[in-house]
């Protein structure tokens, strides 16, 4: 079978600090680092693969710094990367990143064979919009299994899969039909360490580079800012609340003294909550 | 049907500056529509808050609010329906059928699709549930229109465009999103994060009946079974009134009892920050913030949070927040309405104690006599 996983090389955002000025980012120094969702849904592939045969190919669009991120993922045992990257892509929403990425997974099928399965992460952590994955479906027509948990079985030749998808109150089970896209919530699976072959293989690969036209790609105007219909308009820091919390003096005080204290300010504050804690009695 | 008559990409500014120039096509689009989430017979609670969103955006612009229920025939649909209405719907678009029982992607992106493409809104919301954003990605791209991610404010500009308000690079800034030259404009908003407005007594309004146009034979996918989370307390944390969360500051996974302790003493739910999932201390339904839940409780309890910008934006919403940290500058005391400078592994056991006797029956009756 034959795999697609799109990643996305995002920053450690823990480490992003913002200007106190300018309100922008400073990202200067700050590591990047393989969106921690995707390797969820990458190392689902290489189980799949490693299960039924076959070959990963993880795919990513970005700078060609973002190169780093699928060096990466060949070091964790992917088979083959693919970089898409072009300064025509700047700028892309989500629904311009979904036509980028669906002309290039359309590609890589006639250079590589049809994928079965496109994989991407639940979301990103820079972005935070899972909406990149669904929109990959539509745009390629395939089957779309969000929040996917755990993958069930794979019939190859029934063309047939099952999962376990996360819904509000609770789990579904689907079956469905490949080819599919799957975007994959954490698991429980943690990614492998890969193996020194794949290592010194992941040292010695030719990263395949598409701008663009190598991805067959000859409309711009659905690509980077031209193909985006949403647009960002202001950037501010989140507005300050004006007071303080009111604290409460803990000089010479034991614990039972301040605990007092507390319960006295919840309930002067919120007199109506006296009665609406549920004392459970134990 | 995206504008293709521009010569190469402008820069970001000038392109947010540009007169909105919308195409002929969509300049009949009217009206807000509000996307009301029935899975197994429930309605998403944040369906109704987007309707008391969904209200104030249609008196600004002068239109209509409508409500769109999609599932099977029965009484819980025209039940979302009655709900829709009491909380402020003007009309209702309903599409029945026994396909759109269970959710599944297919039939919902092409009732709804379909609807949009017959009726014209000019604005759709949905939530940001798994099933909303399921929902809203392939609707977005099927009709090649923009979508704005997990807002926090929406409002409508002088010239009527919707302004979508988002947190972006983890909660750090906020950015203001307009849709420009294509309709409708599509934003999805958390649980939680707008207020229920109040439930009023209209149960009637104009309703317009839809027919699907897909047939189960042309549905892949089939809904083998549903494992219901039950009456498990994660389900509810968005919604509890009462809220206790640990961060890092509890030091150990055993202090994490304390916390729990104490939640359950006073019938809270209980959550945490996030080094507390990533530690493996708590599952990762139990984070709060950004990339966790977002929390309205009338109490909240932080033990040994800093109160970072991502954990701030899951809780501001809380009417009481009460913060135990053992740094005066922890950034937590600046939303904080209560605030106590001290070692929160001691002050929980003795907070646990003093509740139990205040709200045990028991001394409660000795009060009382
Ligand atoms: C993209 C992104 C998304 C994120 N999403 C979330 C999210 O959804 N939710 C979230 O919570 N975080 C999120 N974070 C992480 C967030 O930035 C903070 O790192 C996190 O909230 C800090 O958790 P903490 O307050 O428990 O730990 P720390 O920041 O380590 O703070 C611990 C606090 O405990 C205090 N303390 C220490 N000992 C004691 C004691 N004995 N008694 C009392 N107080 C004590 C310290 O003074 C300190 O203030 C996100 C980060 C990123 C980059």
């Amino acid at each position: 079978m034959h795999i697609v996983i799109c990643i996305k090389q995002v920053p450690d955002s823990a480490q992003i600090r913002v200007h106190p000025v300018t309100n922008t980012i400073m990202r200067q120094g700050v590591p990047t680092i393989i969106n921690p969702y995707d390797l969820f849904a990458l190392e689902e592939a290489l189980q799949l693969r490693d299960r039924h045969g076959g070959e990963v190919t993880v795919l990513t669009m970005g700078p060609p710094m973002a190169e780093d991120a699928l060096r990466k993922a060949l070091t964790y045992g992917a088979d083959r990367a693919v970089l898409l990257t072009d300064r025509h892509f700047a700028g892309s929403d989500t629904l311009a990143t979904s036509f980028a990425l669906s002309r290039a997974i359309a590609k890589i099928g006639e250079a590589f064979g049809t994928p079965d399965i496109v994989f991407t992460g639940k979301q990103t952590i820079d972005g935070d919009t899972a909406q990149v994955g669904p929109g990959i479906a539509k745009r390629l027509d395939l089957l779309q299994l969000t929040y996917v948990a755990k993958i069930v079985s794979v019939d190859i030749n029934g063309r047939e899969i099952t999962v376990e998808r996360r819904s509000e109150g609770g789990t579904q089970t689907l079956m469905s039909k490949l080819p599919c896209l799957i975007t994959m919530l954490e698991g429980t699976n943690e990614i492998r360490r890969g193996s020194l072959d794949d290592a010194l293989r992941a040292a010695r690969s030719q990263i395949v580079k598409w701008n663009a036209a190598d991805a067959g790609i000859e409309d711009l105007t659905k690509c980077g800012l031209r193909g985006s219909p949403t647009v960002v308009k202001r950037v501010f820091a989140p507005p300050e609340r004006a007071e303080k919390a009111e604290q409460i003096d803990t000089a010479e005080k034991t614990p039972r003294d301040l605990a007092e204290e507390l319960i006295a300010g919840i309930f002067l504050r919120q007199p109506a909550l006296e009665s609406e804690l549920a004392f459970d009695g134990e | 049907m995206l504008s293709t008559n521009r010569e190469s990409p402008p820069p970001a500014a000038g392109r947010a500056a540009m007169k909105k120039e919308l195409p002929d096509q969509f300049k009949d689009h009217r009206h807000v529509w509000v996307f009301i989430e029935l899975e197994r017979d429930q309605v998403h609670p944040v369906s109704f808050e987007l309707l008391g969103e969904g209200r104030k955006l249609a008196d600004k612009l002068g239109v209509q609010l409508a409500g769109v229920v999609l599932g099977p025939p029965g009484e819980a649909t025209w039940f979302a329906i009655a709900e829709a209405f009491a909380y402020g719907a003007d009309l209702a678009y309903i599409v029945e059928a026994p396909l759109l029982a269970d959710y599944r992607n297919e039939p919902f992106t092409k009732a709804l699709t379909d609807l949009v493409t017959n009726y014209k809104p000019e604005i759709l919301l949905l939530g940001a549930t798994t099933l909303g954003r399921d929902l809203a990605g392939s609707v977005a791209t099927t009709l090649l229109t923009g979508l704005t991610a997990d807002c926090t404010e929406l409002d409508v500009d002088a010239d009527g465009s919707l302004a979508a308000t988002r947190p972006t690079f983890g909660g750090s800034l906020l950015c203001t999103i307009y849709t420009l030259n294509c309709r409708p404009q599509m934003a999805t908003v958390r649980p939680r994060v707008m207020a229920m407005p109040p439930r009023g007594n209209n149960k009637i309004g104009r309703v317009i009946q839809h027919k699907v146009s897909m047939i189960e034979e042309e549905i892949v996918t089939k809904v083998l079974g549903f494992l219901s989370d039950g009456q498990s307390a994660t389900a509810n944390l968005a919604y509890a009134d009462v809220v206790v969360a640990g961060g890092l500051g509890l030091g150990a996974v055993e202090n994490v009892k304390l916390m729990k302790k104490l939640a359950r003493t006073i019938g809270a739910d209980y959550g945490c920050s996030r080094p507390l999932v990533q530690k493996g201390w708590m599952p990762a339904d139990r984070q709060i913030g950004q990339t966790g839940k977002t929390i309205r409780p009338k109490l909240y309890i932080a033990a040994g949070i800093s109160g970072a910008i991502q954990h701030r934006v899951g809780v501001e919403g809380a009417d009481l927040i009460l913060a135990i940290n053992t740094d005066p500058n922890a950034p937590i005391f600046d939303f904080a309405h209560l605030g106590v400078v001290t070692d929160a592994i001691r002050l929980l056991p003795s907070l646990t104690e003093l509740f139990t006797h205040r709200l045990s029956p028991h001394s409660r009756d000795k009060l009382a006599n």
